[in-house]
């Protein structure tokens, strides 16, 4: 049966707290972080991008895949901060992963949903029998405007997964999709910043379409939260995430493992395929696992996943999520943030 | 000077350390060249290079070229990478005190330069510690 | 092939001369030689630069500079090898009169290098590294020189102490040199605490950016013996050497093996030994660079070169004098001008005309150039006959 043969997530080591942040800005610290249940977020280097950070996920992937790249049939990388705005990401890693040039590459956008959307195509493809291996990525060094809201949570990471029909550590037991045409947040042509709805962005974005997918996935597999060992939905903020799970009836236990956002911030198209590679650092043969990722504009893609014989012989092979998230962590001043971020305004040549 | 054909042309070595090795005598040289100077053979066979390594030599360089001004104060060292085959690389994600003779490092994939606002990025590896 | 002197030198004095050109620069010392060697014409000239074209934008230099000197149709060819463009130079134009294809021959070295800001110097002289597998990684000539200085540390235990020493050395011998660009003393702790460049070399630690040109003037032994009024000073020895222009490609870092394999075929032609030598006038294009330098040419044993300075042995008066011009580090580094400008200061020593830095009985001197980290390397040993 289909499903993942190998995955590998990426976090850059900055970070910057949202006290830092709130200083700057004169914002009331501790209301953010009780109202976005936000800690810190992680910060890219100058050196660090989409293509950076996909290519070393990608790498962990074939790793712990034990697979020859040549064989990967297609790799489609998602996010919303590719750094070309006209010139493939995926085509590098492509070329980087050594799977080049019997391939099919595309660069996805659907704001924070591009990384499962990625993830959707590849396994459809493998599934369909296309290609013997299919790698999606959702990747993000996410903006937020000076001053905005999204500054406290926009981060940086990756996730990588290879699909394959062969020795998969989890299967693929059911994907449904659920989308509408909803203006929540957008970022226009030319502009660096996104723009959102403020309060719109929760109940008929978010909340909306969230549990739509995972309501209809639960109802096309007839499948309860009970069955369930673990559950990822996307992370904006601290709150989203617990809040859709107690509305669909998950306990908190099976959402911590897959809750980075206190400590990673929000990364976009990275954050639910992130919160799933740290579930499966940790899940056991039998487990089930359900993913609901949310993007803006605005839809969610849902699987449900369960962990095979195969994932304890992986799991240690390359880094673990958490430990990406609590070791080797270098704070940024806001100072520092903004010359990384490309905040600041210098002479351009 | 960065131009397009001069970067993609090195894309092997950059992404993928790829090296070539002497047919005859199996000396392994990195970038590829055309010519064995140990033996003479001009025969190769494509090899990858480990990505783990030891740093050899390491500075710190505070004032670079133009085209490196931002990232200043940055690392750089000589990494072995074992069968006498050593790269020049930039050591970043070091705490103080990591970056010494003898540090086991592993190879990264790094953006290395970026041909002003509007060029075209600039791919390779650059050194972190193996942790 | 025949034996050849030089009977003129010209330099002017160097620093940051906003007024002059690259021409200007080249064609003042040149008529300085001429003017020293009393000839009014040239059968040929070799030019010495390393990057006219990204420091100024120019490049048919040659002919040009041949132009501006007035010495159309002469052959003039530019030639580089990085930092010692102007000893290679020297060399083409020994070969050439050695040959006897010319018999009066002018070889000059210049560089212009503050039409651009710093970091574009940093850039230009960067280009003498491997552009795509050392300058790529952001890696600068003081850095290449700090991973040099930081491998000799480890391996031989040279201390930052001996690498200031060279500063406080050349600084004190350049005080009284009327062409150099830092005529000032230094103290060891100026050095030690200048400012960070590549850990661990300081602002004190490196040579400058400096505007200047040198030249001279060579000619057949037999013809300088009836032209000089001075000592008749010839070029008893050459040689030339390369290896990989990547620093990481080479087995030991800390030994320069290129000045090494010069110096052993100089030696042969001038038919001495390290022991022989009364001077040098060495490439100290940082001081870490000095100190490798003095052991590859056999001054000392590997690894004694920080400890020989320490001691006072490469001072004026001590057992081998190096550097008595004040070196790249108090003179200035002009990169093209070096080499040109080491033979300037090697005949001045010989003819004792160097005044409060003169060496006593000076009658033989070495002159070492070298390009990059010690990718290619040029020795010469110039006797008074």
């Amino acid at each position: 049966m289909e499903g993942i043969v190998g995955y590998g997530a990426y976090v850059p080591r900055n970070r910057i707290k949202v006290e830092e942040i709130a200083k700057v800005w004169g914002a009331d610290a501790p209301s953010y972080k009780r109202g976005l249940m936000l800690e810190e977020k992680s910060v890219p280097s100058p050196d660090q991008d989409v293509i950076t950070m996909s290519v070393e996920a990608a790498r962990r992937a074939v790793l712990r895949a034990g697979i020859n790249p040549k064989d990967i049939g297609a790799i489609y990388v998602g996010s919303e901060s590719h750094p070309y705005a006209v010139k493939p990401s995926g085509t590098v890693v492509a070329e980087a992963i050594g799977a080049t040039p019997d391939i099919h590459c595309a660069d996805f956008e659907f704001a924070c949903k591009a990384g499962s959307e990625g993830m959707f195509v590849a396994f459809g493809l493998v599934r369909a029998g296309l290609i013997k291996y299919g790698l999606g990525i959702g990747a993000d060094t996410s903006q937020g405007a000076p001053g905005d809201a999204l500054e406290y949570s926009a981060s940086a990471g990756a996730a990588a997964y290879i699909f394959g029909k062969d020795d998969v550590i989890a299967t693929v037991d059911a994907s449904y999709s659920y989308m509408t045409d909803t203006p929540d947040f957008w970022r226009r042509e030319y502009q660096f910043y996104p723009r959102h709805g403020g309060r719109f962005t929760g109940e008929p974005a978010y909340f909306k379409h969230v549990l739509g997918a995972a309501r209809g996935i639960l109802e096309q597999t007839g499948l309860t939260p009970k069955d369930f060992k673990y559950v990822t939905f996307h992370q904006p903020n601290g709150k989203f995430p617990l809040r859709a799970g107690a509305m669909l009836g998950f306990e908190k236990a099976k959402i911590e493992q897959g809750w980075l956002v206190p400590k990673l911030g929000n990364t976009y198209s990275g954050a639910s395929p992130l919160g799933l590679s740290a579930i499966l650092d940790v899940a056991k043969p039998g487990d089930r696992i359900l993913m609901v990722s949310y993007g803006s504009g605005a839809g969610s893609d849902a699987f449900v996943f369960t962990a095979t014989k195969r994932l304890a012989d992986v799991q240690n092979m390359t880094f673990k999520t958490w430990d990406m998230l609590n070791n080797h962590k270098r704070y940024l001043e806001y100072g520092e943030y903004a010359k990384f971020r490309g905040k600041i305004n210098k002479i351009q040549d | 000077m960065l131009t397009p054909p001069k970067y993609w042309r090195e894309i092997p070595q950059r992404y993928r350390l790829e090296a070539a090795k002497c047919a005859q005598c199996g000396k392994v040289f990195f970038p590829p060249r055309l010519i064995c100077d140990a033996c003479k053979g001009e025969e190769f066979e494509t090899v990858v290079l480990p990505r783990e390594g030891k740093i050899v030599s390491f500075t710190e360089v505070h004032t670079p070229a133009s085209n490196f001004s931002d990232e200043a104060p940055f690392a750089v060292g000589i990494i072995d990478l074992g069968n006498e085959l050593t790269i020049l690389a930039q050591i970043v994600d070091c705490d103080p005190g990591e970056v010494k003779i003898g540090a086991p490092m592993r190879l990264e994939f790094r953006k290395l330069q970026k041909d002003g606002e509007s060029g075209v990025l600039c791919y390779g590896y650059k050194a972190v510690p193996a942790r | 092939m025949r034996d050849v002197a030089v009977i003129g030198v010209g330099i002017q004095t160097w620093g940051e001369l906003w007024e002059k050109s690259l021409r200007d620069l080249f064609v003042e010392s040149a008529l300085n030689a001429m003017k020293d060697a009393g000839v009014d014409r040239i059968d040929s000239m070799y030019v010495g630069c390393m990057s006219s074209g990204l420091f100024t934008g120019q490049e048919h230099l040659a002919s040009l500079l041949a132009d501006y000197l007035g010495v159309n149709p002469a052959p003039a060819a530019r030639v580089e090898s990085a930092c010692c463009s102007g000893g290679l130079a020297f060399r083409m134009g020994f070969m050439d009169v050695a040959s006897g294809m010319s018999d009066i021959v002018l070889v000059g070295g210049v560089e212009k290098m503050t039409d651009v800001d710093g970091a574009a110097a940093t850039y230009a002289l960067a280009t003498a590294s491997d552009q795509e597998y050392e300058a790529y990684n952001g890696i600068t000539f003081p850095g290449l020189y700090a991973l040099i200085a930081r491998a000799h540390m480890q391996k031989y235990g040279t201390t930052r102490e001996q690498m200031a020493q060279v500063a406080v050395k050349n600084h004190e011998n350049g005080s009284t040199n009327p062409h150099a660009q830092y005529p000032f003393k230094v103290t060891l702790e100026q050095v030690l605490n200048a400012t960070m460049v590549a850990d661990p070399i300081r602002l004190l630690d490196c040579s400058p950016i400096t505007d200047g040109a040198a030249a001279a003037v060579l000619v057949p032994l037999e013809m300088a013996k009836k032209m000089s009024k001075g000592p008749v000073i010839k070029v008893a020895g050459s040689g030339h050497a390369t290896d990989t222009i990547a620093l990481h490609s080479r087995k030991d870092i800390t030994f320069i093996n290129s000045t090494a394999v010069a110096a052993e075929k100089a030696y042969k032609m001038a038919g001495v030994g390290p022991k022989d030598i009364d001077f040098a006038e060495v490439h100290d294009c940082f001081t870490i660079a000095e100190i490798c330098v003095t052991e590859a040419l056999g001054f000392f044993e590997k690894g004694r070169g920080g400890k020989a300075v320490e001691a006072g042995k490469t001072a004026i008066g001590g057992e081998i004098p190096v550097n008595p011009s004040g070196g790249l580090k108090a003179k200035g580094h002009p990169v093209g001008a070096t080499g040109v400008a080491q033979i300037h200061e090697v005949v001045n020593q010989l003819r004792g005309a160097c005044g409060k830095r003169q060496i006593k009985n000076a009658k033989r001197g070495l002159a070492q150039n070298m390009g990059g980290t010690g990718g290619s390397s040029l020795v010469h040993i110039l006797e008074v006959v």
